[in-house]
């Protein structure tokens, strides 16, 4: 086929930009992993997962309450943020009148823009003293888990809205021809057709709260223990980078490199189950 | 009798969400509004940021915007390019660059963070500076961009295409004189979109452009973010808390703008879409 010089040359160099690109990522595995490399060797992996025992000073890296205290308050986000988040989809794409619609959208969205330190913040300053009357000292699994809640919902909110929204019109039109009343379109028929982009999204909510540094870091009390109750501070996987990668060296170090590779290895796991329940994709 | 009671249920959890994020701006401005002025914006911070301003804090996020989208725009938007104008959607190497970028984007911030500290800061030798902060959120960055930028692309329509091929254009041409001004108004949103991220972001920002709150010199001083200033002022300093709280709303002000923005600039290009498909 004919090309223009002009084309010649700007099609290997556009490649060039887009291979570059995804070159980021593959550093990105291999900074980590050569990171985390002095810990990988001297320690199997496993003994990392399953002993309950962090002392760096005296070469104890076992991460297992930091992993349990990370999916815990992953699971508690999930479980407020999933049917809130679902009913706020419902109520933008079949309940709100026209400009209620617009407004609401618009908060849901800013919502999700919402830097994750002015969340934390908010929860330190605002949800934390409330709490300390009653459950002193305040900062806990609980209130972490709730204020990420509120973190994912957005991202709850917005798939489900997406997937209600691609639902071809003929579903709504037949149920509607026979005569079946709003609720039980929307639960029996609306729901179920778009359960599985629903699933997509919450796992990616999911992801999300499972990678989120600030808001754990700043409301969850940071303190390493074996998470045995709801109120109990406790301290996630990411915010131990956090507050010990400033000083740590050596083995310690490389242990914090080994969680970045956990945490890495849990998020992406998530995604590719969300891609693959909600199928079409255009890497195939 | 059920259909009123579902409606009710819908009403009162919508009502709670958006009651959440009322109290949220509310606490913002209980808290910060008294302490944010134009004396705040523009004076040095004193002892560790409980008197004074933030206006190096400024200066510093700016600076470490500005290396981000230098770095980013040209190599994403060239990136987008590619994909959406000179290979097949299933072109091999295509593929495998979306699903890098999929993957990229679900990376957690502070994994970024490793990584620029240990890249950048430490086997570039950048140390902690504003060169090293801003380039790790160009990475983070680059995944919505491009996506944003390829969708765009691909919603032009296609006579447009046609047409330039018809008088003869170089693809390149037309892509420079044509479709990316078609296609501006979807880049735009993703340009803010990043921009929004790369504002909020703080994880990513703790060992690469650092703590230090002087006034950055160059990029390749250590530079404060203002995320950075509101979590260490919250975290690490006992009577820092009004000017966290002042610092978080500016910071939330920010983010409200560009998000109006972003929503403005979508709907001038749905509308345009719409009147392009008419014609």
């Amino acid at each position: 086929m004919f090309q223009p010089h002009a084309d010649r040359i700007a099609k290997p160099l556009l490649a060039a930009a887009a291979l570059v690109c995804a070159a980021v990522l593959v550093l990105i595995i291999a900074v980590i992993i050569s990171g985390a490399w002095p810990a990988l060797i001297s320690q199997d992996l496993v003994v990392f997962i399953t002993d309950a025992s962090w002392y760096p000073l005296e070469g104890q890296f076992g991460m297992l309450s930091m992993l349990l205290a990370s999916l815990l308050v992953m699971m508690i986000a999930i479980l407020l943020a999933a049917p809130m988040g679902i009913i706020c989809a419902i109520f933008i794409a079949y309940i709100a009148p026209v400009r209620v619609q617009k407004i609401y959208r618009f908060a849901i969205a800013l919502l999700a823009g919402m830097p994750s330190v002015v969340l934390g913040l908010w929860g330190l300053t605002v949800l934390v003293p409330l709490v300390n009357k009653w459950s002193p000292p305040g900062l806990s699994l609980l209130l972490a888990g709730i204020v990420l809640a509120v973190m994912i919902l957005p991202t709850v909110a917005l798939t489900s809205l997406a997937a209600f929204k691609s639902l071809p019109i003929a579903l709504q039109q037949a149920a509607s021809a026979l005569g079946v009343r709003q609720h039980v379109q929307i639960l029996k028929v609306f729901i179920p057709a778009a359960s599985a982009a629903i699933l997509s999204g919450m796992l990616l909510a999911m992801a999300r709260a499972l990678g989120e540094t600030m808001v754990v870091l700043m409301v969850a009390g940071n303190v390493v223990q074996f998470p045995s109750g709801l109120m109990e501070p406790v301290r996630t996987l990411t915010a131990n980078i956090a507050l010990e990668m400033a000083y740590a060296t050596d083995q310690h170090r490389a242990a914090l490199f080994v969680s970045g590779l956990l945490l890495t290895a849990m998020v992406l796991v998530m995604m590719s189950f969300a891609a693959r329940i909600k199928g079409h994709n255009d890497y195939g | 009798m059920a259909e009123h009671l579902f409606q009710f249920v819908i009403w009162c959890v919508a009502l709670l969400v958006l009651m959440v994020l009322l109290w949220l701006v509310y606490g913002l401005l209980d808290h910060g509004l008294a302490k944010l002025s134009f004396e705040f914006l523009l004076s040095e911070p004193q002892n560790a940021g409980r008197d004074g301003g933030i206006i190096s804090i400024l200066v510093a996020t700016l600076l470490i915007l500005a290396v981000t989208l230098l770095a980013a725009l040209p190599l994403g938007l060239a990136s987008a390019v590619w994909l959406a104008e000179f290979t097949a959607t299933h072109h091999f190497w295509a593929r495998k660059v979306r699903l890098a970028l999929d993957v990229m984007a679900g990376v957690p911030s502070i994994v970024f963070g490793l990584f620029g500290y240990a890249f950048f800061g430490i086997f570039m030798g950048m140390g902690f500076s504003v060169l090293s902060g801003g380039l790790t959120l160009a990475c983070m960055i680059l995944p919505v961009f491009i996506r944003t930028c390829e969708i765009g692309l691909r919603g032009v329509n296609n006579s447009w295409r046609q047409g330039a091929a018809a008088l003869g254009m170089p693809k390149i041409k037309a892509v420079w004189y044509i479709l990316l001004p078609a296609a501006m108004p979807a880049i735009s949103a993703g340009l803010i979109l990043g921009i929004g991220r790369a504002t909020a972001e703080t994880a990513a920002l703790m060992f690469t452009s650092g703590y230090v709150d002087r006034m950055p010199e160059s990029v390749m001083d250590s530079g404060r973010a203002l995320s950075v200033h509101i979590y260490d002022l919250s975290m690490n300093v006992t009577g820092g808390d009004a000017a966290a709280q002042a610092s978080a709303l500016l910071l939330l002000m920010i983010i409200i703008v560009l998000n109006m923005l972003a929503y403005a600039v979508t709907d001038l290009w749905l509308g345009r879409r719409l009147s392009n498909d008419l014609a």
